[in-house]
């Protein structure tokens, strides 16, 4: 493989590793906090997508404007998934969670298909500035890729900011230590749960607007797989930990790029190896990178 | 109360076997090609439905890889039944390997072949995920059937790869279905209220006590799983022989059908083998009977345009419904007995005499 072909993936892994790890953060979050795999965190994802997609076609609204509609309706529709699906289950046994969850992710698919309809739609509703290819050396990247990435460093740095050094987040991070004693605390549990879902679905919903804007197409299903690929980057991380979902993604998101360059015959089979790493990670070291506390009552 | 009496109960369920029979030959004779397919349909989701609440129900570990061993029964034998110069026409890819290419069987061997090759597979995944729990359990059988399912559509010269099978017998008739749901049905039935089945229910309710006392967790759930994957399989085998037509996408022999079969045992109630059975024919009569809403209808001289996807968001929401508010489903984890309905029907008359 040539030098500029290596430059080539390692950019395109940097950009799908971001992508995986802002979808993952959401679901590192609420697992941390509920010990729940949110399975409709992804199709949340593609809701938001639609959601801008509809905004920016339909109400002919300015491209940035629609993407900000789609973050925030995304947003909502996080928060009332919660509301509705999971709060009531929350002292159930946590299986019936896990199933309502498949179910909520199953019913937002199929609203997709009845509201939007099934047949993929082309996502192009963009500046052609950012369709624009920069040659430097001689690796050729869209500016599209550096406003994707950049958009993803930044909301790190806001996430990694508005855990660690603002209140809420701080009530975030003990809330998934312990809840009834962050309860005792004075904070109220319902409202930061909610939060969780909030920011995990808008951060879920930037990162499908840029998929969608990187691999131009909106459909129903697109929000299961890099689902389910960011949920493996989260157990890839330790689950529970937001550090460790980013740099999980981003090895994700690296591995698959770097391993379909170098063995060029396995690209049918790039689905996969998420799956075979989540599987190893498994049974040999389940606490993953940064591992979390945590413990297990008889 | 009065118990009803072992041979009492032999006596009825034989009656009701038998009844059954005559019903389907009934059924086969008068009532159509579309309702005898929908009939022997109902059978097969039975099967799956039955082989799944095994595993998600009486053992209470949370499997979600259920497609996988279906969808390996069902290329399996379809691909020992396909007649031979179908094969050389459908692999126009990569021509089929060496012993595939030059078998063709019968159902039945090939139907039993199917079902053991799934539940190898079954081994093999149950092996290693046996030693999670809860959802890592859960999502690790899924990432096991998402690789089965991309195996599947790369392996040109074994299973035709995305283009899928084409051409294969249909054999799958109301006896067959039926017949093997009865073996699928008894199997796993005197599994259920064998030693085992005692042990595995145990391990439902509190792992960490039944292996205090002395069962070995992880053999139990192994056997289950195993025993689940072969019936998986021999449904996957008479689906195949009901379709004529598989192949690898998620929609058909991917997640979905997960998702369809999980829809079946939640409605009739996590653990219950008769629950399992009345979920699939609620679920196969319902899917039919929703096909209305998809397809466009004249209302009071209104045209109202069919809605596609209409029915699976029915069944979404009455999923989600069922899950928050009755999450025992119908039989929750009893099973359909003569006691059940003794107690039912007779009990306030028995009383009053």
């Amino acid at each position: 493989m040539s030098t500029s072909n290596l430059i080539q993936d390692l950019i395109n892994g940097t950009l799908l590793g971001g992508l995986y790890a802002l979808i993952a953060v959401g679901y590192t979050m609420v697992y941390g906090i509920l010990r729940l795999i949110n399975f409709a965190h992804g199709d949340i994802l593609m809701m938001g997508v639609y959601f801008s997609f509809y905004f920016i076609a339909a109400l002919t609204m300015p491209w940035w404007l629609g993407f900000i509609v789609g973050i925030v309706g995304a947003g909502v529709l996080g928060f009332m998934v919660e509301r509705i699906a999971y709060r009531p289950l929350r002292s159930a046994p946590r299986i019936s969670s896990l199933i309502t969850a498949i179910g909520m992710s199953f019913f937002l698919e199929s609203l997709a298909v009845v509201v939007f309809g099934g047949i993929p739609k082309s996502f192009n509703l963009y500046p052609t500035f950012f369709s624009k290819i920069l040659i430097i050396g001689h690796t050729r990247i869209q500016v599209l890729t550096f406003f994707i990435l950049a958009v993803t460093f930044l909301l790190m740095f806001v996430l990694i900011w508005l855990l660690y050094k603002t209140k809420i987040g701080i009530a975030m991070r003990a809330i998934s230590v312990d809840i009834p004693t962050t309860s005792l605390m004075g904070a109220n549990v319902d409202n930061i749960i909610g939060l969780t879902f909030i920011i995990g679905s808008m951060l879920a919903a930037t990162s499908g607007i840029m998929w969608a804007m990187r691999y131009p197409q909106v459909q129903p299903y697109m929000g299961f797989v890099p689902g389910l690929k960011a949920f493996i980057a989260a157990v890839i991380g330790g689950i529970g930990s937001v550090p460790g979902a980013l740099v999980g993604g981003f090895l994700l998101g690296m591995v698959e790029i770097l391993i379909v360059g170098f063995f060029p015959n396995l690209a049918g089979y790039r689905d996969a190896f998420a799956y075979v790493i989540l599987i190893v990670l498994l049974m040999f070291r389940p606490s993953g990178i940064f591992k979390v506390y945590s413990e297990q009552k008889v | 109360m009065k118990r009803v009496s072992v041979k009492m109960n032999f006596i009825l369920t034989t009656i009701l076997v038998i009844g059954s029979g005559f019903f389907l030959l009934f059924a086969n004779n008068s009532f159509g090609d579309y309702w005898s397919r929908i009939i022997t349909l109902i059978a097969i989701y039975a099967i799956m439905a039955v082989s799944y609440t095994l595993v998600n129900g009486v053992t209470g570990i949370f499997s979600l890889g259920h497609a996988g061993f279906i969808a390996v029964g069902a290329y399996t034998a379809a691909l020992l039944t396909l007649p031979i110069h179908q094969k050389a026409m459908s692999f126009f890819i990569q021509p089929l390997i060496w012993p595939l290419n030059s078998i063709q069987m019968g159902f039945l061997p090939a139907t039993i072949i199917g079902g053991i090759v799934a539940a190898f597979f079954a081994f093999i995944v149950g092996y290693p995920s046996l030693r999670l729990t809860g959802d890592y359990f859960a999502i690790a059988t899924l990432a096991f059937a998402e690789i089965i399912r991309i195996v599947i559509q790369n392996s040109y010269s074994i299973t035709n790869g995305a283009l899928g099978l084409k051409g294969i017998p249909s054999y799958t008739t109301i006896w067959w279905s039926w017949g093997w749901l009865l073996v699928t049905i008894v199997v796993i039935g005197s599994l259920k209220f064998s030693s085992y089945g005692r042990a595995l229910r145990a391990l439902s309710e509190d792992t960490v006590a039944a292996r205090a006392m002395g069962i070995n967790v992880f053999r139990h759930q192994l056997m289950a799983f195993v025993v689940s994957g072969f019936f998986a399989g021999i449904g996957g085998a008479l689906y195949a022989h009901w379709l004529t037509t598989i192949d690898p996408r998620p929609t058909s022999l991917g997640i979905m059908l997960t998702f369809y079969v999980l829809i079946m045992i939640v409605l009739g109630g996590l653990g219950s083998i008769s629950g399992a059975v009345l979920g699939a024919i609620f679920f196969a009569i319902a899917a039919q009977w929703l096909r209305i809403v998809e397809s466009p209808m004249n209302l009071f001289g209104l045209k109202i345009p069919g809605i596609p996807g209409m029915s699976m968001l029915i069944f979404a929401t009455v999923f989600i419904l069922i899950m928050l508010f009755w999450r025992r489903g119908i039989m929750g984890k009893r099973e359909l007995s003569w006691q059940l309905f003794y107690n039912f029907f007779l009990k306030e008359a028995g009383d009053r005499n």
